[in-house]
């Protein structure tokens, strides 16, 4: 994920202005700092690109800005939706950030998601039903998390043995899952015409909190409990170590005698399993049913939340709830601007951040 | 069965394999030029659904397929600019640009589709090639491009240059030439074949999809990869790719019962299965690093 400044890039030459500019007020950049640095660089650059966009639809930007914010925040319903996507952008977006922090590019949250929204949905109008809470929440989530560790291991495994690129196996099987999904929706799940399934079983149901009558549910346990152990993961426990020298530098993890295929391998069945958990919030916590779209796009836009929450669990969960926001923003100004101009908006923090690392990389190297 | 045998061995079967190969190809040639050049070209689906959606609207406004196709192939341009731009200027990661733009590409044609038409989903109609395929100039863009892209990357300056920059920079340095500007002439090139490509998609229907490039940009990365980087190679995997495609949708039309929710999987699956059993070839040396 580096970007190298050598071997025989561009002629060296002097720096250009906007990295000489800051590097004449020496900035301290480190660790941490660095991070934030990149995120807010990045989140500048984007509300500047959001911006033009908006000057492009014919609508004055500030104007635009303010209603997303002021609109969302004078709404409790909206304020609860923004919740409620947050709660499953922290999933996919944790998900992608444990690959990228290993090396690897997960694209394919989406496609893992799908897997558990479809399982989940399976297993839950299996069981009958009279089951109790506390064994068909826990059946509920471990089939969602088998389902997308399932999709992430294909992608590890031909990563590690056949050298696949991870980014087009992870497209294609996103394609795939989505297919069999529509596939078994519309010969198994779908109910009469409709496109939407039979109820689960009513206790593997999960609460909605009751912000404003909106959809943010209790899933929201699930997500915060993934954060606390991938943090923990990362920062105390030999795993996290050994995962990040892979992603950092494989060669050296290699050397030190770390099998570089078993860590890709099993960071996948964890990705997997995490942008597959996802499915509590949408299925057991919300639509009790599979639904045809359910939770589409929130694993591409986990591609956003992990790079802007620079692959930090807690910087994933910021990240998560401030993508989460954008889209309850983009409902509140659904009349003035037109709603693709939000949905493009994750692909330009993507676009904004990647191009922000080798910059403040470069401030810091001054 | 005999009629799917009937409608296999015709020659209308292998003007449509052309047609649907055409995209596959200009994107497969776009990509291998720009990655021998050392640029990893994920976005090629951006470039696709970007030319696909400006030769619409340039067709719809000057009633001229050609003019569209320029614009197809300017859209294609833009967008190669911008990845070039944020990869060999501002070095961003060029896995994650590709990533971004493709993201982009799909809200950003509907957005335009939205501001510029009011339409949700589909462009206004535009002057269309239809079925021809001999009057077609985007199919014969692409036979001349395989046909000389070969020769272009082996024997002439700027070929010598693009091959140089993606396998031994240094090299390039030390004869006083610029590995960026090598890479940007490359990335431009393949970006005006992968938006010619795009425009083959609107410009055969008379009118742009919402997302009708569906992930051909990715498949024809796989082919370039499966090809070796080897444009005309490329081409040829790609003609495998629209055969299977023009005998999936031969499937349909005869009474053999398969889903048709299954058949659509065939080339991703086909792909995949394709990934698994072939170990590519050395990628050029330093595809990736600027």
């Amino acid at each position: 994920m580096t970007a190298r400044p050598a071997p025989g890039g561009a002629a060296p030459g002097p720096d250009p202005l906007w990295v000489r500019l800051p590097q004449a007020f020496r900035i301290p950049f480190s660790g941490m700092r660095r991070e934030i640095a990149t995120a807010v660089i990045g989140l500048l650059a984007s509300i500047a690109i959001g911006s033009v966009l908006m000057l492009i639809a014919g609508k004055a930007p500030g104007q635009v800005w303010w209603a997303m914010l002021s609109g969302t925040v004078s709404d409790p319903s909206l304020l609860g939706q923004a919740l409620y996507k947050a709660t499953g952008l922290a999933l996919t977006g944790l998900a992608v950030a444990l690959a990228l922090d290993a090396g690897l590019f997960n694209i394919g949250a989406e496609g893992q998601l799908t897997a558990g929204v479809v399982v989940c949905a399976l297993v839950g109008t299996a069981l009958p039903a009279a089951t109790p809470a506390a064994i068909a929440v826990p059946v509920c989530l471990i089939a969602a998390a088998a389902a997308g560790a399932l999709i992430g291991s294909v992608i590890g495994v031909m990563k590690a043995a056949r050298g696949a690129h991870e980014v087009i196996t992870s497209f294609m099987l996103n394609a795939i899952v989505s297919g069999l999904a529509l596939f078994l929706g519309n010969r198994v799940m779908f109910r009469n015409g409709t496109t939407t399934g039979a109820p689960i079983a009513p206790g593997a149901e999960l609460p909605h909190l009751g912000i404003g009558g909106s959809s943010a549910n209790a899933s929201i346990l699930v997500a915060v409990l993934a954060v606390a152990v991938v943090w923990w993961l990362r920062a105390r426990s030999t795993w996290g170590r050994t995962w990040r020298a892979v992603g950092q530098s494989p060669d050296a993890a290699r050397t030190t005698g770390t099998s570089i295929g078993k860590v890709q391998v099993l960071v996948m069945i964890g990705s997997g399993a995490l942008a597959g958990l996802a499915a509590a919030n949408f299925v057991m916590g919300n639509k009790h049913a599979f639904e045809e779209g359910l939770g589409r796009g929130t694993g591409f836009t986990g591609v956003a939340v992990a790079l802007l929450g620079r692959m930090h669990p807690v910087g994933v969960v910021i990240a998560a709830l401030l993508l989460g926001f954008l889209s309850s923003g983009g409902v509140a100004v659904s009349d003035v601007v037109p709603k693709e101009l939000v949905e493009m908006l994750p692909g330009v923090v993507v676009l904004a951040v990647a191009a922000a690392v080798p910059l403040v990389r470069r401030m810091e190297a001054a | 069965m005999t009629q799917l045998l009937t409608t296999v061995f015709s020659l209308a079967f292998v003007a449509q394999v052309l047609r649907i190969a055409v995209p596959y190809a200009l994107a497969a040639m776009g990509g291998a030029v720009t990655e021998r050049s050392g640029v990893i070209d994920l976005a090629l689906e951006a470039k696709l659904l970007f030319g696909a959606f400006a030769a619409a609207a340039v067709g719809h406004v000057t009633d001229s397929a050609l003019l569209g196709l320029a614009g197809g192939i300017a859209a294609g341009v833009a967008v190669a600019a911008i990845q070039a731009g944020c990869a060999l200027v501002l070095y961003a990661d060029q896995v994650i640009i590709g990533i971004a733009l493709n993201v982009i590409a799909t809200a950003g044609t509907r957005f335009l589709l939205q501001i510029l038409f009011h339409e949700g989903a589909n462009s206004p109609p535009c002057p269309a090639y239809g079925d021809a395929v001999l009057t077609n100039p985007i199919v014969w863009l692409a036979v001349i491009a395989t046909a000389v892209l070969p020769f272009a990357l082996r024997r002439t300056r700027w070929g010598l240059r693009l091959r140089a920059a993606g396998d031994r920079p240094d090299a390039l340095i030390a004869v006083g030439a610029s590995p960026r500007r090598a890479r940007f002439a490359a990335a431009l090139v393949g970006g005006a074949l992968a938006g010619a490509g795009g425009a083959q998609l609107s410009l055969a229907v008379g009118g742009f999809t919402a997302d009708m490039s569906s992930s051909r940009g990715y498949i024809a990365l796989v082919m370039v990869i499966l090809a070796g980087w080897r444009p005309a190679r490329a081409v040829l995997a790609c003609l495998g790719v629209a055969a299977a495609e023009a005998l999936s949708i031969a499937f349909q039309i005869t009474d053999i019962a398969v889903p048709s929710e299954l058949v659509g999987l065939l080339p991703y699956v086909t792909t995949l299965v394709v990934l698994m059993i072939v170990v590519a070839r050395r990628p050029p040396a330093s595809l990736g690093r600027v």
